[in-house]
């Protein structure tokens, strides 16, 4: 039994059809990304264990296909384990040896970095400072405490508590948070604009002129949700102060007040802060004489760290990052009329695999093929001589 | 005669390109266009000469680099051109705009007939029109519009076009623009000092104001409307400008800029059918830029050969040629039908290397910079590899695939040059060189060697299954050439693949999104390792190769051009409506290749007649010498 199970997982059937289903899955997946945008359709395709249907909750599901990690991690096994059985050192198989050492740091270091690299965007307008990135779909209500002299006292509560959680009740808050409405994706109308039967979700600040719309959640790479929520606010001795409407698309934070103190609530993008600073001191953009082509875009930043004591200039532009504290800031985008830049954020602690892997592999390949030429035109010239 | 015989059509073929050499008379009159032609001018982000702007325009107004009037007359681009700049009302009348659309011509109430080139005259009174329908479609995205929305958006565009290349030099329907510019020259300083009077609360001369103030917004005009920015910059570094930009600039300093008077007279000769003097002003200006633009000037002339002599379809035909050649060398008289196919091959291949190093010199770039330059370059790849093997196995089957590949990849390229410039100026991520040349590069190789074992396996097949010609050495060797082109795309895709991903870490900081493009890259490279592992486990033999770099064909294809057609990520460089017809097409011809090869092996008839390599199974080929 053991040993047909072993016979099984180092198979070379296994490996061929591993290889078949990641190109199936890779092309429907690829085609899902028409209707789904690339960042779904890789969810659901290429970052799960299985492939469901129907992809809607309509109560049940069934797996129909394995995904992207369910394949990927049978094949490193399949791998690994083949490897371990059947390794016999030869020089004849050196080109082999090498060519699936380098595919294994590959799929090792990708997992790596499917589970633990973690993007995030920096906008900032000329002249302006931060010392913090911003989730491109994640959103926090972030309630902060405005009572200190020099530092707010903020406390985050993450998309997925207020998604699944009715009442947030934390130590640091003199209120419990209950969440009355959640829309992962929605759109937000003057009521005076939203036609007579629309009604209110709050009764507090903005939100009570303000009629919401649920709305599919996006698809186009270049847009993101807009999430709202109703959250009431409940002191912890009973009584509510009223319903407020958070909304990533609502600007200001809103305020209140609170056990003598002065409370400002807000949904925003979630933020990683940073113990340095970066400063926008000019962004640039260079078309080609003449056209609308773009020829660059930089940005110039001042990085402020004083932990390190580094206080420096630092031109980021095209294919052109800067790279520091295990993160690397990318010239990503930029506000259509130039007035602010957009830089995208990677922390990735296995950023170097596929370096590694890339040339391992190649040299394997390279060695591989290599003796096969070698082969080849011995026995060539045997037959013709 | 056998032996001469490759030397003779090598001599035919190297002629007969030679006698394009020969100076033709051009049909314009005494005019000589081709010196004009190559005055160099910036648009699109780049120098270019005259005689390419030329091309380019009439190619996207009316399809094609040449134009056929009414009267059956031909008239080069160029000519087309020195009308349209100079003598606008001409040019008015040449049916140039192709509109093949029912529903857009139902719009002007005209009937579908066999007439499909209509004349800016005959749009004139639909102007209006045109430009609110054309924006219209203008704001959906190329995926969502429907025929009629195409077409007019494109015919909107061709407007457009023509009317800003109307107004690059000179306003339309100026008479005598010598005249006027030297007018407007004159009454400067007087504007000038009246402008000093008015702000100094003095009497002035208002109608010298009122001159010029009138002259400074026609050039406005012509200043938003160029096409072209015709106007070298004076000092070095500078920049250069449109007619009527450099016009506004010689308020302040009161004097026409040298180029921009020559141009005037250029002009005003042309239209008074002036040829001795138009000739002596494009010489005159002509030697002016080689002074003081020389390198611009050297770029211009050699761009100006390089459209001339179209070397990309010159090895078209050799191609062709070379393909026929060695078809027939396997029905009989192989040896020396086989060699002239050989030496045809080299002499396609150095057009084909000339023409894609000249790009290459032209833009300063790596050989791979759009789909365009891409199928020129896999054509390149594959007949290179192709050759070697008709070197090392001298059956015909190497040249036969370099044959069909050259050609099939410089027809795809000459339907994708539609769009006008096909060197045009690189998106800020693309800028680098040192990505171009090696990731795409090594893809596009990758790609090149695909297509090549997939066209062995075509010959394979119908070698195999519809004539008695495939030996048993033949398919042998022909096994052996797939295999080993299969691990060169291995290698090259793998390499490509990776490398595209560490640019990618390079400039936005993921080594993998899940592109489209990506994906498709990543296709080839499991292809080809399940060809190679199949192999190595004796689960596919030589029969079972072919059919698998059949569907490598199939693969390939949907990598280099399907996913551009899915219209996501961030390598959708235009969507292409009409190539998926032929994109589908192709695959289908391709399965059903597959579905023939798979058919019994009695029914093909090289192995009917017990010539098989190996009846009743499938044919051996002895493993390769470090299977696994």
């Amino acid at each position: 039994m053991l040993h047909r199970l072993v016979d099984l997982i180092t198979s070379l059937k296994l490996t061929i059809i591993c290889l078949a289903a990641a190109m199936a899955l890779i092309f429907a997946g690829t085609l899902a990304q028409v209707h789904l945008g690339i960042h779904e359709a890789q969810q659901r395709y290429f970052q799960s264990m299985f492939v469901w249907w129907p992809p809607e909750g309509r109560g049940f599901k069934i797996p129909i296909f394995p995904g992207g990690h369910l394949i990927g991690a049978v094949l490193l096994i399949n791998l690994i384990a083949a490897h371990i059985k059947r390794f016999r050192w030869t020089w004849r198989k050196l080109g082999i040896h090498l060519t699936h050492a380098g595919l294994i740091i590959m799929l090792a270091g990708g997992l790596f970095t499917d589970l633990f690299a973690v993007e995030s965007h920096m906008r900032l307008s000329n002249g302006d400072t931060k010392n913090y990135s911003e989730d491109m779909r994640d959103t926090e209500l972030a309630v902060i405490d405005t009572s200190g002299d020099d530092l707010d006292q903020v406390t985050a509560i993450p998309e997925s508590v207020l998604r699944h959680n009715r009442v947030i009740d934390h130590w640091s808050l003199p209120f419990r948070i209950v969440v009355r409405n959640f829309y992962q994706n929605s759109r937000l109308k003057m009521l005076s604009q939203a036609g007579e039967s629309a009604r209110p979700i709050a009764n507090q600040g903005p939100g009570a002129m303000i009629a919401v719309d649920p709305a599919p959640p996006a698809t186009a790479a270049d847009e993101r949700d807009v999430p709202s929520a109703a959250i009431e606010i409940l002191r912890k001795n009973g009584g509510s102060l009223g319903t407020w409407l958070v909304s990533d698309g609502l600007g200001a934070p809103q305020t209140f007040d609170c056990g003598g103190r002065t409370w400002m609530i807000t949904l925003r993008p979630a933020r990683y802060y940073k113990p340095y600073s970066v400063t926008l001191q000019k962004f640039t953009h260079e078309k080609y004489a003449g056209t609308e082509i773009p020829k660059n875009f930089s940005s110039k930043v001042t990085l402020i760290d004083p932990e390190r004591s580094v206080d420096r200039d630092v031109l980021i532009y095209m294919n052109h990052p800067l790279r520091y504290r295990g993160e690397t800031f990318y010239q990503a985008g930029f506000q259509p009329d130039d007035s602010a830049t957009i830089l995208q954020d990677v922390r990735n602690p296995s950023f170097i695999a596929p370096y590694v892997a890339c040339v391992i592999v190649a040299a394997g390949l390279l060695v591989q093929f290599g003796f096969h030429l070698v082969g080849f035109s011995r026995q060539r010239r045997k037959a013709l001589a | 005669m056998k032996r001469f015989l490759p030397w003779i059509i090598l001599a035919v073929a190297a002629a007969s390109i030679a006698a394009n050499w020969l100076p033709s008379k051009t049909a314009g009159g005494d005019f000589d266009f081709g010196s004009f032609g190559k005055i160099p001018v910036l648009v699109g982000g780049r120098v270019k000469p005259l005689d390419t702007v030329a091309r380019n325009s009439l190619l996207i107004i009316h399809g094609k680099e040449e134009l056929r009037l009414e009267d059956g007359r031909r008239m080069s681009a160029m000519q087309w051109l020195t009308d349209v700049l100079f003598n606008a009302p001409v040019a008015d009348q040449y049916p140039v705009f192709v509109v093949q659309n029912a529903d857009v011509l139902g719009l002007f109430g005209w009937q579908q007939t066999d007439r499909k080139y209509f004349s800016f005259a005959d749009f004139a009174p639909f102007l209006k029109q045109i430009d609110e329908q054309g924006a219209q479609s203008d704001k959906l995205e190329a995926v969502q519009r429907s025929a009629y929305q195409s077409a007019i958006l494109n015919l909107r565009n061709g407007l457009s076009l023509y009317q800003r290349l109307k107004n690059s030099i000179q306003p339309e329907g100026a008479d005598n623009f010598s005249a006027e510019l030297q007018g407007f020259e004159s009454s400067v300083p007087g504007a000038a000092k009246a402008a000093r009077e008015r702000a100094m609360g003095d009497n002035f001369d208002k109608s010298k104001l009122d001159d010029v103030a009138h002259m400074i917004e026609r050039y406005e005009r012509l200043s938003e409307m160029a096409y072209l920015l015709a106007v070298p910059p004076l000092e070095p570094n500078g920049e250069w400008h449109s007619v009527g930009d450099t016009l506004l600039r010689s308020v302040g300093t009161g004097e026409i800029h040298p180029i921009v008077a020559e141009y005037a007279i250029i002009a005003d000769a042309y239209r008074a059918n002036g040829s001795s003097l138009f000739n002596q002003h494009v010489q005159l200006m002509g030697d002016w830029f080689a002074k003081e633009q020389p390198n611009a000037t050297n770029r211009a002339s050699f761009e100006c050969l390089f459209n001339w002599f179209q070397p990309f379809s010159q090895s078209m035909t050799l191609y062709v040629l070379a393909f026929l050649l060695a078809c027939a060398s396997w029905l009989g008289w192989s040896a020396p039908l086989r060699r002239s196919a050989f030496y045809l091959l080299l002499l396609a291949l150095a057009i084909h290397t000339f023409g894609l190093v000249s790009r290459m010199y032209l833009q300063e770039r790596p050989p791979v910079t759009n789909l365009y330059s891409s199928a020129i370059f896999i054509g390149w790849g594959a007949v290179i590899v192709a050759l070697i093997l008709e070197r090392i196995f001298k059956d015909g089957i190497g040249a036969a695939c370099a044959g069909a590949i050259g050609f099939v990849t410089l027809i795809i390229a000459h339907h994708l040059a539609g769009s006008g410039d096909t060197l045009e100026m690189l998106q800020a991520v693309l800028d680098t060189n040192i990505w171009l040349a090696t990731h795409v590069v090594a893809i596009t190789t990758g790609y090149s060697a695909m297509f090549l074992a997939g066209m062995l396996a075509i010959i394979y097949v119908v070698r195999g299954v519809f004539t008695t010609s495939l030996k048993k050495q033949t398919a042998d060797s022909l096994a052996r050439m797939a295999y080993g082109v299969v691990c060169f795309a291995t290698l090259f895709s793998f390499v490509g693949t990776v490398l595209g991903g560490i640019w990618a870490d390079q400039s936005w900081g993921r080594f993998w999104g899940w592109d489209p493009k990506e994906n498709g890259a990543v296709l080839i490279v499991l292809w080809c390792a399940i060809i190679l592992h199949a192999r190595w486990g004796g689960f596919i033999r030589q029969r079972g190769l072919m059919i698998m770099a059949l569907f490598g064909n199939i693969v390939t294809s949907f990598s280099w051009f399907g996913v551009n057609m899915l219209g996501v990520g961030l390598h959708s460089y235009g969507f292409m409506q009409k190539a998926f017809p032929w994109l589908v097409g192709f695959m289908i011809s391709q399965l059903a290749l597959m579905a023939i090869a798979s058919m019994p092996l009695e029914k093909w008839r090289s192995f009917q007649t017990g010539r098989a390599p190996s009846r009743g199974g499938q044919p051996q080929i002895s493993p390769a010498p470090s299977a696994g």
